[in-house]
């Protein structure tokens, strides 16, 4: 199985490997996948005041296109609002990264990661709002 | 020459290339100044000089298992013998009963035979093999049933390379009547075979795991106990009518004198490949969390499987671009499940995700094997820092523990 320019190029030079503080409030986290299933995501998004997601981190185990629809993922959502993170479909990574059909699963896990981080950040954010008001 | 060959074979057991020796025979026997006549024309010499490099290559081939060369029938690889083996013993004592017993890690090749005989009629059980890859012959014994007709266990497993107790299974088979088909594919040159000493009644085997071409295989059917098995093939009544087809002289004696330098040199070969498998092994054991799947001992020198937990297996080839080897991970193959292999270890799972097989042979060298233990300690640290599990087993996470969401 031949893999794509752009999954061996995000394969050997993932972008934003790496771990944020999960317990800071500004920082979702999302984990998906099971070992047993051969993938686990972990997708970590910050976000700022404006709330658009600045950072982003993840460690993913799994294929070789697993790794990369993560890593593609980490670029993807920067820049975004959550609402703008939240619409990012797996097919956009299927094209991008020309994952075979074999494959489509990881780009779903990929999809779900996103989502998963943003409900963590919103269901902690929700909290805050209403500390701060009970406050 | 340098003895550092890049991209590095370590994939043995999955083919081996023909030795230059076996080329140069099989070469004699295709065009019009060499042996190209057809076996079976007994009007002439070009009929007769080819029979003849036949008889030559059968005679190699029963030395190598202690059978007599008539005992010999050709066939195009292992998977055809063993269907040749299974079906034809299945059906020709369909009267007597129809119960099969094997044993769960055996090759598709024998799996999926099984399958096809329950889908007509016939009950098979599928023994699960001890943690270490082996066969209880307790449990087999347990197996057995008066309507069991035959029993097939692999000689040499593919995967991890563990030595069935066969001579074992075949005293305990040969005392109940009951007939014993081995698939010893990855056996010829590794392991020793004898067919009277073991109790084998048919033995699958191919030339390709042994330095010999592709395309060629042979089944060995017992004659004294006369064992009788239905042909699969039917045509011009070839081999003793079980297997009908032109015989292809080339691919015979390739096969004949593949199998004839095995056995001359198994002895020298096994302990220079154990030694280079033991440094292999010697170079990565002392990483975290590695895992060695299969029995150590009973095992063929030049297989070593491994499972790098916290690291899945395709991702870590993907890493190991110059060095071939196979994974019983799910992304390799086309369907999601890991290594049924390992998985009838009692592996779990994420090992048997994270498992590489190496297997080295004939032209394996030192500079190789130790190339290969940079590499994979290189690949196996990178991905462990990408790998969350290996994250969260730093952070003293038990992962049993956690509510994976499965997908």
């Amino acid at each position: 199985m031949a893999y794509s320019d752009k999954v061996i190029d995000h394969y050997e030079n993932p972008r934003n490997v790496g771990k944020m503080d999960a317990n800071d409030s500004n920082v979702g986290t999302g984990m998906v996948g099971a070992p047993a299933c051969g993938d686990v995501m972990r997708l970590q998004i910050k976000i700022n005041d404006d709330g658009v997601i600045e950072d982003a981190k993840f460690k993913t185990y799994g294929c070789g296109s697993a790794i990369a629809s993560s890593s593609l993922v980490t670029e993807m959502v920067k820049g975004k609002t959550l609402d703008e993170a939240a619409a990012i479909k797996n097919m956009e990574i299927v094209e991008e990264l020309a994952l075979p059909p074999v494959k489509i699963h990881c780009s779903v896990l990929a999809e779900d990661a996103i989502a998963a981080a943003i409900a963590d950040l919103r269901e902690k954010r929700g909290e805050e709002s209403s500390a701060e008001s009970a406050a | 020459m340098s003895n550092l060959n890049i991209p590095v074979y370590l994939d043995y057991s999955a083919t081996t290339p023909v030795d230059e020796r076996v080329a140069k025979a099989m070469a004699d026997c295709l065009t019009l100044q060499g042996n190209f006549g057809n076996p079976a024309s007994r009007s002439h010499v070009f009929g007769w000089k080819a029979e003849d490099a036949v008889t030559e290559a059968r005679k190699n081939v029963a030395n190598l298992i202690g059978s007599s060369p008539k005992e010999v029938i050709w066939t195009s690889g292992a998977t055809e013998s063993n269907n040749l083996a299974i079906k034809g013993a299945a059906h020709f004592n369909e009267r007597k009963g129809k119960h099969i017993i094997t044993l769960k890690t055996e090759h598709k090749a024998v799996l999926d035979t099984c399958r096809q005989l329950e889908r007509e009629g016939f009950e098979v059980t599928y023994l699960d093999p001890q943690d270490n890859g082996l066969l209880d012959i307790n449990a087999l014994a347990a197996a057995i049933r008066e309507d069991t007709t035959v029993v097939s266990i692999m000689h040499v497993n593919n995967e991890i390379g563990v030595i069935q107790d066969v001579a074992a299974i075949g005293a305990l088979t040969r005392s109940k009547g009951i007939i014993f088909h081995v698939d010893a594919a990855q056996s010829p040159g590794k392991v020793a075979i004898n067919v009277d000493e073991m109790n084998i009644d048919l033995l699958s085997l191919c030339a390709h795991k042994a330095y010999g071409p592709k395309g060629i295989g042979a089944l060995y059917v017992r004659r004294k106990p006369r064992i009788r098995i239905e042909a699969q093939i039917h045509g011009g009544g070839h081999e003793r009518g079980m297997r009908s087809g032109t015989l292809p002289t080339h691919q015979i004696v390739g096969m004949g004198e593949a199998f004839r330098l095995a056995h001359e040199e198994m002895a020298e070969e096994c302990a220079r490949i154990e030694a280079l498998r033991d440094r292999l092994y010697d170079g990565l054991k002392d990483m975290e969390e590695v895992y060695v799947n299969g029995d150590l001992e009973q095992r063929i020198p030049g297989n070593l499987n491994i499972s790098f937990n916290y690291v899945e297996g395709e991702s870590l080839m993907m890493s190991l671009k110059d060095i071939a080897v196979s994974s019983g991970s799910a992304c390799t193959s086309d369907s999601l499940e890991p290594s049924y292999v390992l998985r009838a270890l009692g592996r779990n799972d994420e090992l048997a995700h994270s498992s590489l097989r190496f297997t080295l042979g004939r032209f394996t060298t030192e500079e190789e094997v130790d190339f290969t233990i940079a590499e994979v300690r290189k690949a196996v640290e990178k991905l462990r820092d990408l790998s969350p599990l290996w994250d969260m087993y730093k952070d003293g996470v038990d992962l049993d523990t956690v509510q994976w969401a499965a997908h």
